[in-house]
């Protein structure tokens, strides 16, 4: 018979957590979602022996089971519920050797709670650097508990972790001290009127609010409050007595050689986070970032363009004519297209960004940034947000939920979307290389990267000034803690930012890639279908307009003023018509109205879009999305992607809240459609009286 | 020598000694900034906030009017 055991790994944030995860599962693992919430749920599966395995639940790192946010939220709900499907047959604590006291804190409180614990002690390779060794056999006593010296980075001690899971039914619940005796009078009487739960559990439900099922919350609650700051003298009392039972068995079991005791930490953050070298590197590293994504990913961008449009053709030609090759061709592949294109932005972006958070040199960031941005009512913390807004608004808006301040938190969610996010990229891309001319100035800097540059400094001057205005209008009393860890610096673990570069690249390709292709197949429809007569007669229409007319027209010219005449009398042709006296004062006709119009559930699709209908409507000779537009002129000779309209388009892109994604995070995340809407009608109002000035002004 | 903690001096130690509790969020607490606790400044961001020290071998950034709820004991040499 084979035999599951449901495992819970916890841990401080930057204990190598994660890394763990990772060597226990390899890359048998699956990301989703606690119900109701946006908290990221990981779950690996790990095969222990012929008949066992190990179902490992990733819960978010946290500090101690006093949760602060919804993410720590998430680990107390689980362990204080006995009847939660997830809850771990046995808990797995990450601590790491270097931070081991305060790591510790939270394994005594897990302890606590009387499940069977195992304690891993992480990065046990940096023991003989730093001087430390460690008592093993006596540690394990004092805890009640086995330990497991891992080393993730060497791929160490891994196997005999594995063993500790798949005998866990050996290990003590007993808990490794009593914080009751913080106030006996008070535990005694709780004792007394609930003998059948756990006092410790009790102490949780009283001091926060945790939704606990089976106990009567107003009962505890009437008879056993104290006031707020009572009850945080007891807290502190029961830190107080938990580090003394920690230092205590740490004096003994650990021993530092004082001489190797170096602290490298401290001696680089006085350079790191200098006031002058400080951020020099921060613009240094933003430089190579902002390089990789304008320069280097241009490479295999070219070459995925050029291969979709070869396959597109080529399916043309060898398939049998009809419908479905005319969707395959015209819809499916040039809408699969326009979201591949972005892979290797996107791949360039996320990469970064985990290496600057494995490396611990976020939290260097957020030190040197926070008193600037509280000036616009931001925090050192939004600056994670705002970089990660660069690559998309979602996992931005998510990253702001460590934020303790609110008004700070809300501000920074509502601010983020303006950051310039990689589904803008293909539009400034293919807009900039039209109207742009590829020169380049002093020699070396090209005008259209300028351009790019310029478009992601104003993403960024926008933010700033929306929170300014913001922190203005907004009358919010919130207490204001900021409390940010610095980590020891680490070199990032390959498989570590491998995999979560892997992950989030095929969530946007897939999350978006859903969109584009139902978006394509409709547009396609819509665009070789129409309504009446004049769509299915346009062959004879056309010609007898041109005998009537008696214009000199060439015999390969009659084809293409055919399909014009059918796109414009099909579905979408009348669709765009009615919507065009709305965008015209921006410049923008009905072919390019659609695609504004599609591309408010998510900006990327604004190019598929203007691929599809190009596709449908044009000349087989220009291939790519780019040579297209490029081609397209207004009746007066002059093109339809003038320097105007490009521009226009430009800065409504720029502002507008083209994304239905964002708005549903933002929801979630303020618990409110308030917020979502009035980011909608402000940013899109916003963009729409910009882009009508530029276009008004530059014609 | 009785100052607050935002008085201290970079590289300078001292012992905590009192701490507002009011005004002092639990998570600082947890991270090892208790009473008997030594605290090391360690640096001092650009424009004079927030303030980075290592508290019970704990390295934590705070803001400066949150360093100015905790009173701390210096001795007089400099350590």
């Amino acid at each position: 018979m084979s035999q599951n055991i449901k495992v819970a790994l916890i841990g401080n944030p930057n204990t190598g957590k994660t890394s763990v995860f990772n060597h226990l599962t390899g890359m048998r693992q699956q990301v989703g979602n606690y119900p109701g919430i946006t908290v990221e749920k990981k779950v690996g599966i790990c095969k222990l022996s012929s008949h066992t395995k190990a179902t490992i639940l990733d819960l978010p790192g946290t500090y101690s089971l006093n949760a602060s946010s919804i993410d720590e939220n998430v680990v107390i709900e689980l362990l204080l519920n006995r009847k939660d499907p997830n809850f771990p047959d046995v808990a797995v604590v990450v601590t790491e050797v270097e931070n081991l006291k305060r790591n510790l804190l939270l394994f005594t409180q897990i302890k606590d709670l009387e499940i069977p614990t195992i304690l891993v002690i992480n990065m046990s390779d940096r023991m003989q650097k730093k001087g430390i060794d460690l008592n093993i056999p006596f540690l394990e006593k004092k805890f009640n508990t086995k330990i497991a010296l891992v080393s993730s980075r060497k791929n160490l001690g891994i196997e005999s972790l594995k063993n500790l899971i798949e005998n866990y039914k050996e290990l003590s619940i007993e808990p490794c001290l009593n914080a009751s005796s913080i106030d006996p009078n008070y535990f005694d009487k709780l004792r007394k009127a609930f003998p059948n739960q756990l006092l410790y559990k009790l102490w949780l439900v009283i001091t926060q609010d945790v939704n606990f099922l089976n106990l009567e919350r107003n009962e505890i609650a009437n008879n056993f409050t104290k006031s707020k700051s009572d009850l945080k003298r007891l807290q502190q009392q029961e830190t107080i007595k938990r580090y003394q039972f920690i230092n205590d068995s740490l004096k003994i079991g650990q021993i530092i050689d004082a001489s190797k005791a170096t602290d490298f930490r401290a001696k680089a953050d006085r350079i790191i986070t200098h006031k002058i070298f400080g951020y020099v590197i921060f613009f240094g590293i933003l430089l190579v970032i902002f390089q990789s994504i304008f320069d280097w990913s241009s490479i295999p961008m070219d070459f995925i363009d050029a291969t979709f449009s070869d396959f597109a053709s080529y399916t043309k030609a060898n398939l049998p004519a009809g419908e479905f090759t005319n969707l395959l061709a015209e819809g499916i592949i040039p809408g699969i297209g326009g979201i591949v294109i972005f892979v290797p932005q996107i791949a360039f972006l996320f990469l970064f960004i985990s290496i600057l958070e494995e490396s611990g040199y976020m939290s260097r960031v957020v030190f040197l940034m926070d008193k600037i941005m509280r000036k616009y009512g931001l925090s050192g913390k939004s600056v994670v947000p705002l970089i990660s807004g660069t690559a998309c608004a979602i996992p931005a808006i998510m990253s702001a939920r460590n934020i303790e301040n609110w008004k700070e938190r809300l501000i920074t969610i509502l601010v983020t979307p303006f950051t310039t996010c990689s589904a803008r990229l293909p539009v400034y891309a293919i807009i900039i290389a039209l109207i742009i001319p590829n020169k380049k100035i002093f020699g070396f800097f090209s005008l259209q990267g300028l351009t790019l540059m310029l478009l992601y400094l104003l993403g960024f001057l926008m933010a700033i000034v929306a929170a300014v205005i913001l922190n203005k209008v907004l009358k919010f009393k919130t207490k204001s803690y900021f409390v940010v860890e610095m980590p020891s610096y680490k070199v990032p673990l390959l498989k570590n930012v491998a995999i979560n570069v892997l992950e989030k690249t095929k969530a946007f390709l897939f999350g978006a890639g859903k969109i584009i292709l139902a978006i394509s197949v409709i547009l396609w429809f819509l665009g070789s279908h129409g309504p009446n007569k004049q769509f299915n007669n346009a062959q004879e229409i056309v010609t007898n307009q041109i005998t009537a007319d008696k214009k000199v027209v060439s015999e390969e010219e009659i084809p293409l003023l055919v399909s014009e005449y059918k796109l414009e009398h099909s579905y979408i042709g009348y669709i765009g018509k009615s919507i065009e006296p709305v965008l015209r004062p921006l410049g923008y006709d009905w072919k390019i109205s659609i695609a504004v119009v599609t591309s408010f559930a998510a900006r990327e699709v604004f190019v598929a879009t203007l691929a599809t209908i190009y596709s449908v409507g044009n000349s087989e000779d220009e291939t790519t999305i780019k040579s297209k537009m490029a081609a397209e002129i207004k009746p007066d000779g002059t093109k339809v992607f003038g320097f105007a309209t490009g521009i226009s388009l430009l800065l409504f892109y720029a502002f507008a809240m083209q994304c239905v994604s964002t708005l549903a995070i933002v929801k979630k995340e303020t618990n409110s459609w308030k917020w979502p809407i009035i980011q909608l009608v402000f940013m899109s109002g916003f963009a729409y009286i910009v882009a009508l000035l530029a276009y008004q002004f530059l014609k | 020598m009785q100052i607050n903690l935002s008085q201290l001096k970079i590289g300078q130690k001292a012992i905590v000694s009192d701490i507002n509790l009011d005004e002092i969020p639990l998570k600082l607490l947890e991270m090892g900034c208790l009473p008997g606790n030594l605290v090391e400044l360690v640096q001092i961001a650009p424009f004079g906030d927030p303030l980075y020290f290592i508290f019970n071998d704990s390295h934590v950034a705070i803001r400066k009017e949150t360093a100015m709820q905790i009173e701390v004991l210096v001795e007089n040499t400099i350590l």
